[in-house]
């Protein structure tokens, strides 16, 4: 065995001498986007006077938004039924739907033949934003909460089944294995050898997405598929700016419904 | 009628390295099987292959008279039912509660749609209990499993594996995750298993010394092939030298 005290013969060895070598690739790459940034900034003419201007019209917009004007609160009210429901109906079949979807997706259970697929399939669910899919399905069902339920189902599948999957590819393959020794079938490995695992991410997930579901059920309603953005795109239109303040503050109490709800279930599952 | 008889069984994972080559083994008395044998000398590949965790490349393994080495389906399962398999760690699926855990044993004998509701027999939910009492751990029934040390896992683990009604029982490294007195106590319970209730246990296991105080029957392997068969008595320091390689390890 080698002495440590004695020096050893590659001592001179340049790569030893200075072994953190600046990389010339990411200097180049940090010096790039700082030449893009002023770059974007002169051809988008974003001056301290355009910014002084816009800051104007905004002052006077924000003096008329107050006082918040909840005259119109029977239809503030149904329109916030109609949003929290389309909310949680397209969270619940979504998060149905994404179980399955997110199980046949995970490359650790299911063959390629099936798995590929599935992951193409939820590429598509995410790759397009809510909105553009809610115009599209209110061009293919008609206006109204059905088209912003279909959006939203297709937005969670996008979402959490990609990430049931990810979770399901995360598991100890050593419980499941021990839960197929004992001979148990298929159906049987799944509920306790891989739910048990996921469970609480899954969980999780789900109430992510009925989260941002709930926020997006008041988007929808902007190009027509039912809920409190319908009637806030309108109140824009007519300049009703205290109205729009009442329905801001309406979909502000909404988020924070769905907190609390969110963590009670959060507190039931744990 | 043998209850295990394995001729000619050989398997590679790649084509061209084989891993088993051919190993004939009959077990056909109760009582602990001491499968020794360095790393890498196939020893888990086949314990795995008697219970179809994998399937063998080749040869047969006649499980009470039928050849199983090639089914598939219902017939796997039922097989995989009657033998109960012990891992080196625990391998308890760790968010269920320790009875919860037993129970898995029957899942074997019941539709998912049951076990899922908990719907387990009256009868069966009994006996995981008496189980648990037998390994000593009957106050642990509600914990999660996570909650437990090794060693109280490792009974789960056995209660687990007996919940199956086993025929043969298998047990892939069981104290190799465990301080040295666990070790002991959990040989002591496998052999007890295996002497009263007549289960032939099959046991790879590292120490050589837990091995011949508690082994009936001894198999050594070394490159994938059975160097030694016999009573423990018989190893002598020459077949070691032949099972691991090398000697100064031995003085």
């Amino acid at each position: 065995m080698a002495e440590l005290n004695h020096t050893s013969p590659r001592a001179s060895d340049p790569e030893r001498a200075h072994p953190f070598r600046t990389s010339w690739g990411s200097r180049a790459l940090w010096a790039g986007l700082v030449l893009y940034l002023v770059y974007a900034v002169t051809t988008l003419d974003l001056t301290w006077a355009r910014f002084l201007v816009g800051i104007d019209q905004g002052g006077e917009l924000l003096g008329r938004l107050f006082p918040a004007n909840f005259a119109r609160w029977e239809l503030l009210l149904s329109d916030l039924i109609e949003s929290l429901q389309i909310a949680i109906i397209a969270s619940v079949v979504g998060i149905a739907i994404s179980l399955f979807v997110g199980l046949l997706a995970a490359r650790n259970l299911m063959p390629n033949l099936v798995s590929a697929p599935m992951r193409v399939f939820i590429a598509l669910c995410r790759t397009f934003h809510p909105v553009i899919i809610a115009i599209l399905f209110v061009k293919a069902v008609g206006f109204g909460a059905l088209a912003g339920i279909l959006t939203l189902i297709v937005a969670s599948i996008g979402f959490i089944a990609k990430l049931f999957a990810e979770a399901i590819e995360e598991i100890s393959l050593k419980q499941v294995e021990a839960i197929r020794a004992t001979g148990a079938g298929f159906a049987s490995i799944i509920l306790f050898g891989v739910l048990p695992q996921v469970f609480s991410r899954f969980i999780g997930f789900s109430m992510y997405q009925l989260d941002s579901n709930l926020r997006n059920s008041t988007m929808v309603g902007i190009v027509g598929a039912g809920g409190l953005g319908g009637t806030l795109f309108s109140a824009f239109q007519r300049f009703d700016y205290d109205f729009v303040t009442a329905i801001l503050i309406t979909i502000i109490a909404l988020i924070l419904v769905g907190e609390a709800l969110s963590n009670t279930v959060r507190r039931v599952f744990q | 009628m043998s209850d295990l008889v394995i001729r000619g069984l050989h398997h590679a994972y790649v084509a061209d390295t084989p891993i088993l080559r051919d190993i004939n083994i009959t077990i056909d008395e109760p009582g602990i099987v001491a499968i020794i044998g360095p790393s890498g000398t196939g020893k888990s590949t086949l314990l795995r292959c008697i219970n179809r965790l994998i399937k063998p490349s080749g040869g047969s393994i006649l499980f009470r008279g039928d050849d199983v080495a090639a089914v598939q389906g219902r017939p796997l399962r039922e097989l995989r039912r009657q033998v109960g398999m012990v891992f080196q760690e625990y391998n308890l699926v760790e968010r269920l509660t320790v009875l919860e855990n037993v129970l898995t044993g029957r899942l074997g004998y019941m539709s998912a749609w049951k076990a899922w509701r908990r719907q387990f027999a009256a009868e069966d939910i009994r006996r995981a209990f008496d189980l648990l009492d037998f390994v000593g751990l009957g106050d642990f029934a509600k914990q999660r499993a996570d909650a437990l040390s090794g060693g109280q896992r490792q009974r789960v683990g056995i209660a687990r594996a007996l919940m199956q009604d086993p025929v043969v029982l298998l047990a892939d490294e069981p104290t190799s995750s465990l301080d040295p007195k666990t070790s002991v106590e959990i040989m002591e319970l496998l052999t007890t298993l295996a002497n009263d209730k007549g289960i032939p246990t099959l046991v790879n296991i590292h120490d050589v010394n837990l091995a011949r105080r508690f082994a009936k029957r001894m198999i050594g392997m070394s490159g994938g092939e059975v160097v030694y068969d016999g009573a423990p008595d018989g190893i002598t320091d020459d077949h070691l030298k032949r099972i691991y390689g090398g000697e100064s390890w031995l003085s």
